[in-house]
């Protein structure tokens, strides 16, 4: 649980989640966090805008 | 008689300029790659088959030249910039030492509405631009030509973990150049 309040460990956590499946207890470690943190739940609506912006831009060039 | 006239293939050529230049970020080498892209086009168009569209097949042509060219670029020592430092202090610039950020993510505001905006493309595209090299290679591979991590990590000669740490920075970098140029202005 030395984690728990890691931003930074939780971010890439976040980001590896668009990149491979997390297993189940850094699912979970991650799930925690985002109860108690706003900013990286903020971070994380944020990754999916810029997921959906990527794809929106190729087909916008 | 050919599906495909070489005139349809020219409408096409300023959005395949437009895709190669934000991967390659080199207009002198787009042009190339759109060159060899349309030639090849013309070369193969009997392998076109209307199941695809037009733009579709060309961009998939284009795909391969362009890696034939990072290919070649990766060759070129000059351009073999180690890991850039200035990644790092990013990630150290973002994180207080205890792991919690320095200044944490505030809300997105109506990113529908931006998504809608020309301006906003501009600074997307900008922010893109504006990535380290070795950030933006692995990210473009990953969103924009929808390669899998284990894809990108065997064009890029790198590990999975060096190839989800470089994402990841690349994903960190995006997201504060669009704050600081969009998102946050209308706070």
């Amino acid at each position: 649980m030395s984690h728990l309040m890691d931003c930074k460990h939780n971010t890439e956590l976040l980001s590896q989640s668009q990149d491979r499946p997390l297993t189940w207890r850094e699912r979970m470690a991650m799930r925690m966090h985002l109860m108690m943190c706003k900013g990286c739940r903020n971070f994380e609506k944020q990754l999916a805008i810029i997921r959906k912006a990527a794809q929106e831009l190729t087909r916008k060039l | 008689m050919s599906a495909i006239d070489p005139d349809d293939l020219q409408q096409h050529r300023s959005y395949l300029l437009r895709y190669a230049i934000l991967q390659l970020r080199d207009p002198h080498l787009a042009e190339d790659a759109v060159q060899e892209t349309l030639i090849a086009a013309i070369e193969g168009r009997s392998k076109f088959t209307a199941q695809s569209s037009l733009r579709t097949w060309l961009v998939g042509i284009l795909k391969h030249k362009i890696l034939d060219m990072l290919r070649k670029r990766a060759r070129e020592p000059q351009l073999n910039v180690a890991e850039g430092e200035d990644e790092n202090e990013l990630v150290d610039a973002l994180f207080k030492e205890n792991g919690r950020w320095a200044s944490p993510p505030q809300t997105w505001n109506e990113p529908e509405q931006a998504m809608e905006n020309a301006h906003f493309w501009e600074v997307f595209e900008q922010c893109n631009r504006h990535m380290p090299l070795n950030s933006a290679r692995a990210f473009m591979m990953r969103e924009f030509m929808e390669m899998t991590t284990d894809e990108i990590c065997q064009e890029l000669s790198i590990s999975t973990t060096n190839c989800w740490v470089i994402l990841h920075r690349a994903r960190l970098a995006l997201r504060e150049c669009l704050d600081l140029n969009w998102f946050g202005n209308a706070r």
